[in-house]
């Protein structure tokens, strides 16, 4: 009899539902179907079973084929190439779990590793924001809850968080908010008129790449001193209207996302959201939030942080202390100036998501590549060592986009004689141990 | 004075970390000893003997010390940081964080400086012959004290983030200038001869940022006030004064309110 | 197991009245034993002109959990030139105001440390602060939830439903792996959920028409109710305001009438937390002054209560707490970067970085008020030492404090150089007071009194035959006590040996075995409420954004449990 998995978190964006239900085939052996997730979601679940999966490591031949080789041969190369690189950039961690995470510091701390994760090329501008000024924040219950305004501003979550609306954000009837959407004014400030913006009530064409002026004419009005006509292209007479209406809410959120983190001054436009978010805490209660996007880059932020302080591009290369200065220690300035010797990728794919220079650089490096799938990164890398899908095939804590830990559940079994994250990590900790105690 | 000159007898692989490179930490010390002075990178711990020919004398202290680097320093990162007195010259281009944190004495650099040079800066002077990268005077992440006193003339251009978090010292630059110049600023003045792109004082509390040239698009939070004649780095010209950024907090002195400011050459 | 004999050392020892007598301290197994049982195998340790304790136990700290950890990675500048590794089995570790957790773990055991409570845990993020306590080495440590502005309690307490309160109270210690009930300003962070705040007992909290005053005595019937082994632990309303005294004594008199209900050998009702920062007079901060005395005559009277102190330590620091409105108004006077998290359902946290400067005359009041608190309690088993770390100062300069509270000398030397010396000494006290804390008091108020206030004083906190082997050795000869203050500081900065479980892992400062530390928490039975059950149910349906079944806390989180377990089904 199939069995049916409730209370499953879903392991793919920032949004980290957790109340999926999975069908699982009685032998625990395969996904029959997934009911809650929205259709991003339900996918990730329904791929572990489709044909093609590489089960064991493969290795890039001088003809630029691969070969399957063995775990063992795997985690020797990579080892090897740990303790001889002299810094080597280990990248990822967004969609691995906390435990394993923990496991790969340990790795990097001993070989002399930068540990960076997929903020630096996502919200890592918020980080660096709220590094700042801080953040006046909340979690997502408080917002479905008590919300009567909510902003979208730069993002798209009809897109790219799905049901980030119906949980949360537009549609559910919270304690104070019975009324659902009807009791909430929805604003989406875009540069363009997206699918969000045709559920808000009223959308905001800004300018692409104003949206820093749009946000100090926000805070000029809401002082009550005098604008320019237009800013961004938006008249003064309607951010005043804005500004006076937000004002008179009981609770508002500001939704952003890559309209604001990866726009001219990046961090500069969050800077100046938060510092409005607090400007509007004089007169009434504001919040403001990050889409995060992967699902767990949050936690390798938090994880990153209680160990060495710093929530990404952690720089332990000098192996006795952690420095961080991003735009030096991240990632694609590591790759683009050639600062490194060497590349560990693990659960994300950079070979798709960063610029190209940093894709050639990393690829004419040692690379290892850690993830279940083919992508971008394991086709320019010299190994590519698969593992079991977390928050599928293994458990494991994550962190959603307003920190809230939730753990991850194992549904089915992984393929016969794959290797977790966590189990991976630990074998390569130990040949790295045996190797370096030989030195 | 007594001079200790370094030549670049190798390039690193990589880059190399040279805080050792100072009046203080040279100060003092014969030449074999800073020849076993402690140079990095990444993991592998060497000596600037390896990537230095080291030749003269060092000073019995920092303010006598002066130290000349010759060859291709491009990939040196950390020089002259946190140096209190004394001279460094540099015939080449330098990495990240030349000058960082200095409180005192003298540094030249006869070619181009990377990002997060002069960061913090207390005191002492940095003159760059070429262009300055990113964050030149800046404060290190998440520090609400920036430069604090010191002067940086830069003769080429430089690029953004500049003077972040400024709170006193002066920043002159004979070329041109891209985003976010003096962002966060409580005090401090920055001349800037060339043109600026966008974004001059975003958020400033308070502080002085001079153009001669011309600002892409002024923030909304800026307002026109009048015409005043100055003085400006020798030269005496009449300029718009713009009070600002009115979408931010700003201190009273006296009753009065004070505001960050914007001069712009007419 | 390892057995040691710890020769010649002078004990301070509360629990068995030992006041610095020459006395030897057997180990065997873990425990603490008669020095009979140990074979001839028995390792010597020479404690010849040191003084020998229980491990400390710090009361009240924020070391663990997501405002902690926001601190950290929101401050980069925090661990600016100060990451570092030191010599033994360390990892790195860094943050002056807020340390990592390997640094925090380390950094309490080489003072002499053995246990830390984490002050505030929001249930919701009991994970994350299950994760981070997981990886803090060396020290035992618990976490106490935070039930002053919960939706359940507020609901249950307001018609009186003690019994549905503890149940649910029971619930949350279970899901949570929590320790016991602590009570951030009672109303009043609800209150800010909408921006508003509770500033007196009497304050009620919008909506739930509730006050301050209802919400502490139903969670004291609660407790007791429950008989768990600490009190109520309450960060009261009005912190930080000029006058705020009425409120604390408001708050404080509230145990009139109730009495202690415990298997655990607690005698308190309430345990009042950083007083220091609840001690104000005056109206503003130019007339702002101190009323410790005001405060202790009151607590030396009332003994169903403790304190700890939050001692002000005169640096650059990082104030983090769940009182969320405290934290906005800070940031609105000191215009430093202020961070904000409303919890859903059950409270706040804000977190503002905050310059303790000698200079500035407040700063130098709170600073004296902290000490007057120590050194006015005439039961220094019911008075104990913290800095509410970070928010008063970092729990590292924990020496630096017990150096002004031993000598009179070197409070004087500080207050005297005060920029506004003559304006801090008209508005406290400490100038007339002549007390030195002796190392006996020390030990009562460290260790021996916070561990019977937390119901462990049966295994910590002493050191007689059957307790813990959890011992520190101090450099410091009660015989030859040093005439220069800062030599006391210096012992207390590095024991020359910690005893965790009966296992060395500190010598001479340095960190030489990593321990095997345990999560305590409190398992309490209770009987079946359906009521209860039901509202769990309907909230996690209905309000919260999580599912029910993905709440708790699961045991591979805790993976050495020291549970306690409470029978309340009677």
């Amino acid at each position: 009899m199939p069995k049916v998995v409730t209370d499953v978190t879903c392991p793919f964006c920032g949004t980290l539902c957790d109340d999926l239900e999975v069908t699982v085939s009685d032998d625990n052996k395969k996904i029959l179907s997934v009911r809650n997730a929205c259709a991003i979601g339900a996918e990730k679940f329904n791929h572990t079973s489709l044909p093609g999966r590489v089960t064991r490591p493969r290795m890039r031949q001088p003809d630029g084929t691969f070969k399957e080789i063995s775990y063992d041969e795997a985690i020797d190369w990579t080892a090897n190439m740990l303790v001889k690189s002299k810094k080597t950039l280990m990248y990822g961690w967004a969609s691995t779990s906390c435990q394993a995470m923990s496991v790969g510091h340990e790795i990097a701390e001993k070989v002399g590793g930068v540990v960076d994760n997929c903020a630096t090329v996502c919200h890592g501008s918020s980080l660096i924001a709220i590094q700042d000024v801080g953040i006046p924040s909340c979690t997502l219950g408080e917002v479905k809850n008590r919300a009567d305004r909510v902003i979208f501003w730069g993002c798209n979550p009809a897109h790219a968080h799905p049901r980030h609306m119906s949980r949360y954000s537009i549609f559910p009837r919270g304690f104070f908010t019975v009324k659902g959407h009807k009791g909430r004014k929805i604003y989406c400030v875009d540069c363009r008129y997206t699918d969000t913006a045709r559920i808000a009530d009223e959308f905001i064409q800004v300018q692409q790449g104003h949206d820093y002026e749009l946000l100090n004419a926000f805070r000029t009005a809401a002082r009550g001193e005098v604008l320019p006509a237009t800013i961004g292209g938006v008249p003064k007479e309607k951010i005043y209207a804005i500004v006076e209406d937000l004002k008179t809410a009981r609770f508002g959120v500001i939704f952003f996302g890559m309209g604001l983190t990866h726009t001219l001054g990046r961090n500069h436009n969050i800077d100046i959201a938060i510092s409005f978010t607090r400007d509007m805490n004089d007169f009434t209660k504001f919040s403001i939030i990050a889409m995060r996007g992967h699902w767990n880059v949050t936690g390798s932020g938090q994880v990153l942080s209680w160990q060495y302080g710093f929530p990404y591009a952690v720089d332990l290369s000098r192996r006795n202390k952690a420095r961080y200065q991003t735009g030096e220690t991240t990632s694609v300035d590591l790759l683009v100036r050639n600062e490194v010797e060497a590349c560990f990728n693990i659960a994300t794919d950079p070979g798709a998501h960063f610029p190209i220079d940093a894709v050639v650089s990393m690829s004419k490096k040692p690379t290892v590549t850690v993830d279940p799938h083919i992508n971008m990164s394991t086709e320019i890398s010299d190994i590519h060592i698969p593992v079991a899908m977390v928050g599928v095939e293994t458990g494991g804590c994550a962190y959603r986009m307003d920190n809230v830990p939730i753990e991850t559940r194992k549904v089915v079994d992984a393929p016969d004689g794959m290797l977790t994250d966590v189990e991976l990590l630990t074998k390569i900790n130990a040949r790295v141990d045996q190797l370096m105690g030989a030195k | 004075m007594k001079t200790v000159t370094l030549t670049v007898k190798q390039t690193p692989e990589l880059y190399l970390e040279c805080e050792s490179i100072t009046p203080d930490t040279f100060a003092g010390k014969k030449i074999d000893e800073i020849a076993q002075l402690p140079a990095y990178q990444g993991k592998e711990d060497t000596t600037l003997g390896e990537y230095f020919a080291i030749a003269g004398d060092a000073g019995a202290t920092a303010a006598e010390t002066q130290i000349i680097l010759k060859g291709d320093c491009s990939k040196m990162k950390y020089i002259g940081i946190k140096m209190t007195a004394g001279e460094v010259i540099v015939n080449s281009s330098t990495d990240m964080y030349t000058g960082g944190w200095m409180k005192g004495g003298k540094i030249v650099v006869m070619g181009d400086v990377h990002s997060f040079c002069g960061l913090g800066m207390e005191g002492g002077e940095f003159i760059i012959e070429g262009n300055a990268g990113n964050y030149l005077g800046a404060s290190y992440r998440g520090d609400w004290r920036g430069m604090q006193g010191g002067k940086i003339r830069v003769k080429g251009n430089v690029g953004s983030d500049i003077c972040t978090f400024m709170n006193g010292g002066e920043l002159i630059v004979e070329g041109n200038a891209d985003v976010h110049i003096a962002t966060h600023a409580e005090g401090g003045r920055i001349i800037i001869k060339g043109n600026v792109n966008r974004r001059v004082g975003g958020q400033m509390v308070k502080g002085e940022v001079i153009v001669f040239g011309k600002i892409g698009l002024m923030m909304p939070g800026y307002k026109y006030t009048k015409d005043v004649d100055l003085e400006v780095d020798g030269t005496k010209a009449k300029f718009a004064e713009y009070i600002g950024d009115l979408g931010e907090r700003h201190p009273k002195k006296k009753g009065e309110t004070v505001y960050g400011k914007i001069f712009l050459k007419k | 197991m390892s057995e040691y004999i710890i020769k010649n050392g002078h004990v301070f020892d509360p629990v068995q009245s030992i006041k610095g007598d020459k006395k030897d301290i057997a180990v065997k197994d873990g425990k603490i034993v008669e020095t009979s049982a140990l074979s001839s195998s028995a390792k010597q340790i020479d404690a010849k002109g040191m003084s020998v304790m229980a491990g400390a136990m710090e009361i009240h700290a924020h070391v663990a959990g997501p405002k902690v950890n926001l601190g950290r990675w929101y401050r980069p500048e925090d661990k600016l030139f100060d990451s570092h590794k030191t010599p033994g089995m360390t990892r790195i570790e860094g943050g002056k105001s807020i340390p990592t957790v390997f640094k925090t773990g380390y950094s309490y055991a080489r003072m002499g440390y053995t246990f830390a409570m984490e002050a505030a845990m929001p249930p919701l993020y009991a994970r994350h602060v299950h994760e981070e306590i997981h990886d803090t080495p060396i020290i035992d440590e618990a976490a106490l939830p935070v039930f002053g502005n919960n939706w359940f309690m507020l609901e249950y307490l307001k018609n009186h439903e003690i019994e549905n309160n503890a149940a649910y109270v029971a619930w949350i210690l279970n899901q949570t792996k929590g320790y016991g009930i602590k009570i951030v300003n009672p109303g009043g962070t609800e209150a800010w959920a909408w921006g508003l705040n509770c500033l007196t007992v009497n304050d009620p909290v919008p909506y739930f028409e509730i006050t301050p005053a209802e919400i502490i005595k139903g969670l004291i019937e609660t407790n007791e109710y429950l008989g768990l082994p600490h009190s109520i632990h309450i960060h009261g309303n009005n912190l930080g305001n000029p006058g705020n005294y009425n409120v604390t004594l408001d708050t404080l008199k509230l145990v009139e009438g109730y009495k202690a209900k415990n298997n655990f050998g607690r005698k308190q009702v309430m345990h009042a937390t950083h007083v220091q920062f609840h001690a104000y007079g005056g109206d503003n901060w130019g007339n702002f002054e101190s009323k410790a005395k005001e405060i202790m005559d009151y607590v030396n009277k009332e003994k169903g209560i403790t304190i700890d102190t939050g001692n002000v330590t005169l640096d650059e620091t990082t104030t983090m707490t769940a009182d969320g409105p405290f934290e906005h108004h800070l940031g609105g006077l000191n215009h430093l970067k202020w961070a904000n998290v409303d919890v859903e359902l059950e409270t706040a946290a804000g977190v503002v970085p905050y310059i303790y400067s000698p200079d500035i005359k407040v700063c130098a009041i709170q600073w004296a008020i902290g000490l007057e608190l120590a050194l006015y309690a005439k039961d220094p088993m019911r008075c104990f030492i913290t800095t509410d770390h970070p928010n008063a100062g970092p729990f590292t300069r924990y020496p630096r404090v017990i150096k002004w509270l031993m000598s009179k000398k070197a409070r004087d030397e500080r207050l005297n150089t005060f920029k506004n010396a003559d304006k801090v000494i008209g508005a406290t006290n400490l100038a007339e007071m002549d007390r030195e804390i002796t190392l006996y008091e020390l030990a009562a108020m460290t260790r021996a009194g916070p561990a019977a206030s937390l119901g462990l004083s049966k295994d910590y906190g002493g050191l007689k035959p059957g307790m813990n082997a959890d011992i520190a050795i101090y450099n410091i000869d009660p015989d030859k006590m040093p005439s220069d203050p800062e030599e006391i500081e210096k012992a207390f900065s590095g024991v020359a040996y910690l005893f965790k479980d009966g296992k060395i892992c500190v010598k001479d400062g340095t960190v030489v075995d990593n321990g095997n530390k345990r999560t305590f928490w409190v398992d309490v039975k209770v009987k079946e409420n359906k009521q209860v059950a039901h509202d769990v149910k309907e909230k996690f349906l209905k309000y919260y954004s999580v599912n029910e079944r993905n709440y708790p806390v699961p045991d591979s989180y805790a993976p050495h449990p020291y549970v306690i377990a409470v029978d309340a089904t009677q």
